[in-house]
């Protein structure tokens, strides 16, 4: 229960610092970035919007920060983030809802296939320890964790989408079908394995590396030692004995992979024009839409701070000693 | 002696080492290796790879060649700049959290944990995208900010560790400040830790360098392996036909990173008596 508390704690006192920061950049800023945006949209946009955006980013106010820093979270609650410039005259949110789903499919599956193919090849990795081939996999790992995903994208892009033709170019399904509901699901998927792939190929090796070194360690432990003395069989001991507890710090990692995993994954979206959040904030960037690009930075953070807190959760059922050690 | 016999037996240190050495020359001799300068632009545009331009010429006209060669400088300077820093916020905070513990730990841990779980690129681009100033320091103390709390999280859980070790606790009674104790006594003993620490923060710091600048975030003025595949991108090299110049300076970051990435895992793997063999 007091794990609990600690985590809701934890959960809430990272909430309430990401949205300060999501707050204070902006305003931190030399040469007032939000000045430059308007000085941009002068013209195009209604004088309402114009006078809501100048609300938003408290300028030509003589309010002070503090009062605006209670507007802000007055906003937030309220669900109002104010209007995108990019896709005049939706709602931030609006936009968002729009491109949340793709990322979550396509960052969801990527990490969760990355994480098995990752882990199960490290168990091998370590086991076969001194064969040439799980002795390889560890440069060959350690490659592939440092190439960089876009580049990776580009690569695969041009090859296989532009040269040979097997896949599309861009986009997240495709756009002149008039199929709907399920039966828009194969093109979904052929849209959606050049992007995965490379998110699962760059993300592998992390977890390649992790499982080996915890396995290893584990190896040499003493109930391990044990258990061959037992007679038990290879089998039994590879999988109940020492997986079982190397794959705990792996986990952990899982949470705190979250953050980086829907980093890089912005970067391939960005690429295959791929319909999701990282996209979408890639245009909100370039064209200075500073509202979406808040929001974004908003949803990102929360939706990090959500999978990482229920992670602990599981973790705590998993490996029940974290409970007493506090933190 | 003993260490730097099993550096060299050790045969992804070696490689790493290698690779890391030979590219600091080229960075060091860039004006005697590249033939002409990065920025100049009297060459005819678009040209494919030939004797006197040995990977083509940009739609600028600028030598592709030079471009990497001289781009190998700051590429190295911002990821071992980056790594430096990197690697001193995470072992300051994480050393003192360790040592000390209580309520000190607790604060600092906390602000370690919150910086661990925000995620970083987004980050990195937000704060970027509202940097007007045309320079690469911007980028450094972004990637910095977001990249220390990984390494200070386990450097904590080395230290706290090794403070009950009987040497600490001789240099307690004997009367050492804490700070000596901790920078004098146990820092030489986490030396590989930090080390690795080090080099898993310049491979985050040049991936981050290349993805934020890729993006046009950066400073698309200087020259980096970084801003030639966004330029390289934007005028879209690949469908001129032009491949060398997008895979050329991304061959490089991986061949960069994986120095690091070797460096990093062979230094974990030398003074990680488990995992020797």
């Amino acid at each position: 229960m007091r794990y609990l508390l600690r985590r809701i704690g934890f959960l809430l006192f990272t909430g309430w610092a990401a949205l300060s920061i999501n707050f204070i950049v902006p305003h931190l800023m030399p040469g007032n970035p939000a000045q430059v945006m308007l000085a941009k949209f002068q013209g195009r946009l209604s004088p309402q919007a114009l006078a809501a955006l100048t609300e938003a980013f408290g300028l030509n106010t003589d309010k002070s920060l503090f009062v605006q820093y209670l507007e802000y979270w007055k906003r937030i609650f309220s669900g109002d983030l104010g209007v995108s410039l990019t896709y005049y005259p939706s709602k931030v949110t609006a936009v968002l809802a729009q491109s949340v789903p793709w990322t979550l499919g396509l960052v969801g599956s990527a990490t969760v296939i990355a994480f098995t193919v990752g882990t199960l090849l490290g168990i091998f990795s370590a086991w076969r320890r001194g064969s040439l081939l799980a002795d390889g996999l560890v440069p060959a790992a350690l490659f592939f964790n440092s190439i960089p995903y876009f580049w990776l994208s580009l690569m695969v892009l041009y090859l296989f989408a532009y040269s040979l033709g097997r896949f599309p170019l861009a986009g997240g399904y495709d756009i002149y079908s008039t199929a709907t509901g399920l039966a828009k699901l194969p093109s979904i998927i052929h849209h959606a394995v050049l992007p995965l792939s490379t998110i699962v190929i760059t993300a592998l090796g992390g977890w390649l590396l992790t499982m080996r070194n915890n396995m290893i360690s584990v190896c040499s432990d003493d109930y391990v030692a044990f258990a061959y003395a037992k007679g038990l069989p290879d089998r039994e001991i590879k999988y109940r004995y020492a997986a079982r507890n190397a794959v705990l710090p792996s986990l952990t990692g899982f949470s705190m992979s979250l953050g980086f995993v829907i980093g890089g994954s912005l970067l391939t979206e960005v690429v295959f024009s791929y319909p999701g959040i990282g996209y979408i904030l890639y245009q909100a960037v370039t064209s200075l839409d500073y509202p979406l690009m808040q929001a974004i930075f908003l949803f990102i953070s929360l939706a990090v701070l959500v999978a990482n807190f229920f992670t602990d959760l599981v973790y705590a059922l998993l490996d029940p000693r974290v409970k007493d050690e506090g933190d | 002696m003993g260490k730097a016999r099993r550096i060299l037996r050790n045969k992804k240190a070696l490689t790493g080492a290698a690779i890391l050495v030979f590219l600091t020359l080229v960075a060091v001799f860039a004006p005697v290796i590249a033939p002409y300068g990065p920025n100049e632009t009297r060459f005819l545009p678009g040209q494919p790879p030939s004797r006197e331009h040995l990977l083509g010429t940009t739609s600028l006209g600028q030598d592709i060649f030079s471009q990497v060669v001289w781009g190998t400088r700051l590429t190295l300077v911002v990821g071992l700049v980056t790594g430096s820093l990197c690697a001193a916020i995470s072992t300051t905070i994480g050393l003192v959290a360790g040592y000390f513990g209580g309520w000190v730990d607790e604060i600092l841990s906390l602000i370690t944990n919150v910086f661990l779980v925000l995620p970083g690129l987004p980050l990195m681009i937000i704060i970027a995208a509202y940097i007007t100033v045309q320079s690469v320091v911007p980028i450094i103390i972004v990637i910095s900010i977001t990249g220390w709390a990984w390494g200070a999280r386990v450097l904590r859980s080395q230290m706290m560790t090794l403070k009950n070790r009987d040497y600490v606790k001789a240099a307690v009674i004997a009367g050492e400040s804490p700070l000596r104790i901790i920078f004098c006594e146990i820092f030489p003993n986490m030396l590989g830790l930090i080390v690795a620490n080090f080099f898993g923060a310049a491979l985050y710091a040049v991936l981050s360098e290349a993805g934020l600048e890729f993006l046009g975030l950066g400073n698309v003025n200087a020259v980096t392996w970084g801003t030639i595949l966004y330029w390289a991108q934007n005028n879209q090299a690949i469908l001129m036909g032009q491949w060398q110049w997008m895979v050329v300076p991304g061959v490089l970051i991986a061949v960069l990173g994986m120095s690091f990435a070797l460096l990093n895992f062979a230094v974990d793997e030398m003074t990680n008596p488990r995992l020797r063999r």
